[in-house]
């Protein structure tokens, strides 16, 4: 039943084959079992229950809220939830429970959602890795996968768990979690690439809608101005179920689009030959694995072998893009952290000789190197004498890379085919012999531009790598076309069919959970 | 907002210091009244120093204003907490004013439109688009560590705001103008509570994300008391049009001056920015110490230094304020969450938008109420009153009320209604240090007075003791003190014959001096016959029937 996706498991909530407390007891279980993974900062396991009761309370009445009810999730730990610690995987927010819930999560629970508890990231966000956060790395679940066990021949974890893989990052909790099957469904965010850079290292469908679609209230922010909530799940269905309940105007967020939201329910394509799809040249980088560059290019003979129109297109801007996006996100960000004072709320240093040194001390003693090194950036940048010179310039280029994406709409392409990453994941060892900054600005390189654009995209697992670990690709779409990208997204995901990731190990240890399942098609290889 | 264009910026009249001097010194005995205890302003002997000294250069200042209008709204201009004075600490605070992560600013419509409106009422052109932007420091009381204002694209630019001052022995009134750089819409701060004994500061947010109207004046003025006139100008304004109450002594005003001197023709000295001035008649007298200061200054080989001093009322001089040691760098950075703020004309507005979603810069206008000046013309011409008394109605907080109630319910004279109004009602007031919203007579009861004195029911004489008498019992009748003081006019003519003739029976001393040549002795008599009657007879025919008894033999 885990395995399943979301639109099966609602389907068997509303026939009554798994009651929600039964789903919800399961999850929790699992989540005990792959505590290792480190996915989770808090478990809500009090309030899980507790939610799962008043949904099965519904549905013994035939009351179900939707789609949602009783379905488990999970939420970033970057997004407020009343009387659940909100940390940021930060020592400045340790201990802080905020007092209102973030509309995405407000929306997830008044459609009757399971929140399963917070997951962990970057500190701040601020990473590509899931590797820089105070509670420690999270672990990728491909790391014990059968797949990836085979191909490297290595004996199961509990003996020798030192080549394990990241997940990618920020958001690496919430795609461990959807990926190890202990929710449904989990909220990234998205500033960079942080929701389907570690939706391709683990094989999921990772979304970052438009800019203005989702709201932002209750998002602890890193760049106001590209920050979107993401939407991480195992399938693109589950992803459009999703957003229908967050899309829409909040009133709380004043960037968000007024005017009534479409279903975005998907219809299933049957023919593609009225599509034009663009192939960014300027995404050919040498840096590109030959294993990625391969995949991308069948994907866009799939599209052409059943009569899409796919044509070449430039991004003329594109090599400017990620040091444009390291100052408009700096300075973002010095301003955004200039409230973790240690006055109304977080950490606190204990000197007290001076308002300043309070000040000083306690963000030091909050932040990470990570942080501190981007508010210093940022404050540069932000100084009088530099402002020209750096803002305004990174704002005038940043126009210029909008405008890039909006020709190439304009001509005609209705999506663009992207890489996701440059690579598969890579094992935790390797990838922290770079600093932050680097791996930053390696790993965003292909979704940073579109934060800066405001546009929807996403990532689809396409295959396995030789190591058997997971590919994506990225869908890029026309502001506020969401549903368009997502409609040609489930069609390509059909065509790929990716594997399910085969966690027998896992759920083996998990036997006596599985063992209560009551349908008999209960199979984590559901292709 | 510091104002670093306020030089360049600079093209219009400037007044040599010598000038103004002669102005002010002449306005010792104005009549103006701005604000209660104002004259005491005019009556300090200001600017002793600056009288130029033969073959000496004169000085001249300049003075620019940067001004803080609290918006009257309920809530604040991001958050929805209401805005209340002196509620309990921290009581009016919500998740946003505290800066809790995650919270976003959401426009106050009622705060725009307030903006709007002063706009329009200082002549100011209203940009159809306008930008927030953060300024970034660290202070307790300012949570968020940045403000939101308009730095970059402010609501309203390019106004002006005329006022008028009387000069010379005629007061005669002149109108001048400043110029209104710009009017921004930005955060107010919450407040520091200094806790000296245990080192403590405390922080009361109720104030923080107040909605400001800072309105930006180019450095027309040239001392203290034309800052201070416009200072009370604008107070009208903002009262007329209730987008602020504009009470400096709740900080719901607050100005802070920029003042530099220099000899004209040559380039504009090194300013000061002076702060703390909670009332118009510390401003006033902060500039002209600040602008003495400067010239002594500068006459004994010293330098101004471009920093930030703070009047001390209680020892009536500027000091300089400790805590902007060092120049401050705010990074200021276009505020992403909120979008640009759109305003619409007749011509720009949108087919079919939907009122609720946008304002009509033009359907505001139309709804601008009366503004001082048009005000003060209206009474002059309706009722004839001299100018400087339309200033004093307005002047003084609820005066033109008091008096337009009197005068609607009154068959007086409206230049009697004038006089009684300002000179007894107001000396009443002024003597018991109280405000018209005090007065224990209220206007219908005044308005009861003047019929009576208008009927000739009682003497002139007498209505003063009615009013005496009205201001001690308040809510007694006036025509009841009238019967019980037994004031009213003494209509009996034998009765008044009789009394006149027991007058010059009794002081056969002073009818002699009369009749030795003496006229003007007949003024004694009178003045006795009132007494008499507890002057409620009119001079006039008791002076008649004196003339007549003294002139004709005696029985």
């Amino acid at each position: 039943m885990l395995g399943r996706t979301l639109r099966e498991v609602s389907v068997a909530l509303k026939r009554g084959q798994v009651t929600p407390t039964e789903l919800c007891q399961k999850c929790l279980a699992l989540i005990q079992k792959t505590k290792f993974l480190n996915a989770y900062i808090t478990v809500s396991e009090e309030a899980a229950l507790k939610q799962a009761e008043a949904s099965e309370k519904r549905y013994k009445k035939g009351q179900s809220l939707g789609d949602l009810d009783g379905i488990p999730v999970a939420v970033k730990d970057n997004f407020s939830t009343t009387g659940i610690e909100t940390t940021c995987a930060s020592n400045m927010l340790k201990g802080y429970v905020p007092p209102y819930n973030a509309t995405v999560v407000q929306k997830l629970l008044d459609q009757g959602a399971l929140l399963m508890g917070k997951t962990n990231l970057d500190e701040f966000a601020m990473g590509s890795g899931s590797t820089d956060g105070v509670f420690g790395p999270v672990k990728n679940p491909w790391s014990y996968s059968k797949q990836y066990r085979e191909k490297r021949k290595q004996k199961p974890r509990d003996e020798n768990d030192s080549d394990w893989l990241i997940t990618g990052g920020s958001s690496g909790g919430s795609a461990a979690a959807v990926s190890a099957f202990t929710c449904f469904a989990a909220l990234g965010s998205d500033t960079g690439g942080s929701t389907r850079n570690p939706a391709a290292h683990c094989g999921l469908i990772g979304f970052k809608p438009s800019y203005g679609l989702v709201s932002r209230h209750g998002l602890i922010p890193l760049v106001n101005s590209m920050d979107v909530p993401g939407i991480l799940t195992r399938c693109v269905d589950d992803t459009a179920i999703v957003l229908g309940v967050l899309a829409g105007h909040d009133p709380k967020d004043s960037t968000t689009v007024q005017g009534p939201v479409n279903s975005f329910l998907l219809p299933s394509l049957t023919d593609v030959s009225k599509l034009c799809i663009g192939i960014p040249k300027e995404y050919l980088v040498p840096e590109l694995s030959p294993e990625v560059r391969s995949l991308w290019s069948k994907a866009a003979d799939l599209f052409d072998s059943e009569g899409a129109k796919v044509k070449e297109v430039s991004l003329p801007h594109t090599c400017y893009s990620i040091v444009c996006y390291h100052v408009l996100c700096t300075s973002e960000v010095a301003s955004n952290m200039a409230r973790f004072d240690g006055l109304e709320y977080g950490h606190r240093c204990d000197i007290d000789i001076s308002t300043e040194a309070m000040y000083a001390t306690t963000r030091r003693e909050g932040f990470n190197d990570v942080v501190r090194g981007r508010i210093l950036s940022g404050n540069f940048f932000l100084l009088k004498e530099n402002y020209e010179d750096y803002f305004i310039k990174a704002q005038k280029v940043r126009r210029l890379i909008a405008n890039d994406f909006v020709n190439v709409f304009n001509s005609g392409v209705d999506v663009l085919l992207t890489p996701t990453t440059l690579r598969e994941a890579v094992p935790y060892l390797e990838f922290i012999q770079e600093d932050n900054r680097t791996r930053s600005a390696q790993d965003d390189i292909f979704t940073q531009a579109v934060n800066m654009a405001g546009l929807p995209a996403v990532n689809i697992p396409v295959a396995l790598s030789r190591q058997g670990l997971p590919i994506g690709l990225q869908f890029i779409g026309p502001a506020f076309c969401d549903q368009q990208l997502l409609t040609v997204a489930k069609w390509f995901e059909q065509q790929v069919q990716f594997p399910v990731i085969q966690l027998e190990e896992l759920m083996d240890d998990c036997s006596s959970v599985l063992a209560n399942e009551k349908l008999a098609s209960v199979s984590l290889k559901q292709q | 907002m510091a104002v670093p264009t306020l030089r360049c910026g600079f093209s219009g009249s400037r007044w040599t210091f010598a000038l103004v001097d002669r102005g002010c010194r002449h306005r010792t005995v104005a009549t103006f009244n701005w604000i209660r205890g104002q004259s005491s302003v005019a009556q300090q002997p200001l600017h002793t120093a600056q009288k130029p000294r033969k073959g000496a250069q004169e000085w001249a200042a300049v003075v620019g204003l940067e001004i803080h209008a609290q918006i009257s709204s309920n809530s604040k201009l991001f958050s929805g907490a209401e805005v209340r004075f002196a509620a309990p600490p921290n009581s009016l605070v919500s998740f946003f004013d505290a800066s809790l992560p995650g919270t976003l600013p959401v426009l106050n419509r009622r705060c725009v439109e307030a903006a709007v409106m002063t706009g329009l009422a200082l002549n100011c052109h209203i940009n159809q688009k306008s930008l927030f932007d953060r300024k970034h420091y660290f202070y307790a009381d300012l949570p968020a560590g940045y403000q939101i204002t308009q730095q970059r694209l402010p609501i309203a630019v390019n106004g002006n705001l005329a006022y008028s001052i009387c000069v010379g022995k005629q007061q005669r009134e002149i109108t001048k103008t400043v110029r209104v750089k710009q009017i921004q819409l930005e955060q107010d701060s919450g407040k520091s509570l200094h806790d000296d004994l245990r080192s403590q500061t405390l922080v009361d947010l109720n104030r923080a994300g107040v909605g400001l109207l800072e309105v930006v004046l180019e450095p027309d003025l040239s001392c203290g008391e034309e800052a201070a006139t416009v200072v009370r100008e604008l107070q009208l304004i903002l009262q007329a049009l209730g987008t602020s109450q504009a009470n400096m002594a709740e900080g719901q005003l607050r100005v802070d001056a920029n003042v530099s001197v220099h000899h004209p023709g040559e380039p504009l000295g090194v300013r000061t920015e002076v702060k703390n001035l909670n009332s118009i008649r510390f401003l006033a007298k902060a500039i002209d110490y600040e602008i003495q200061r400067q010239i002594s200054e500068l006459e004994n080989g010293g330098e101004i230094l471009n920093e930030t001093r703070s009047f001390d009322y209680k020892l009536g001089c500027t000091v300089p304020m400790r805590d902007k040691e060092g120049k401050q760098d705010y990074r200021f950075m276009p505020e992403p969450n909120l979008p640009p703020l759109l305003l619409y004309d007749s011509t720009s507005l949108p087919a079919g938008a939907d009122p609720q979603q946008v304002i009509d810069i033009d359907r505001i206008r139309e709804t601008l109420p009366e503004l001082p000046s048009e005000t003060r013309a209206r009474l002059v011409q309706q009722y004839g009153m001299l100018p400087e008394h339309s200033f004093t109605l307005l002047n003084e907080v609820g005066l033109l009320e008091f008096f337009q109630n009197v005068i609607k319910e009154t068959r007086a004279e409206p230049k009697k209604v004038v006089s009684w109004v300002l000179n007894t009602f107001l000396g009443y007031l002024k003597q018991q240090n109280l405000a018209v919203s005090e007065s224990p007579v209220p206007p219908s009861a005044l308005a009861e007075l003047l019929d009576l004195l208008h009927t000739r029911a009682i003497s002139s004489a007498a209505a003063k003791q009615v009013f005496e008498e009205l201001w001690k019992s308040p809510g007694k009748p006036p025509a009841q003190i009238v019967s019980e003081k037994q004031l009213g006019l003494l209509q009996d003519r034998e009765a008044l014959e009789e009394l006149c003739r027991a007058t010059l029976d009794g002081h056969p001393q002073v009818v002699r001096d009369v009749k030795g040549g003496n006229p003007r002795a007949i003024n004694k008599l009178i003045g006795l016959v009132r007494k008499a009657t507890q002057g409620r007879a009119e001079p006039a025919l008791i002076k008649q029937i004196l003339e007549k008894q003294l002139s004709s033999p005696a029985p």
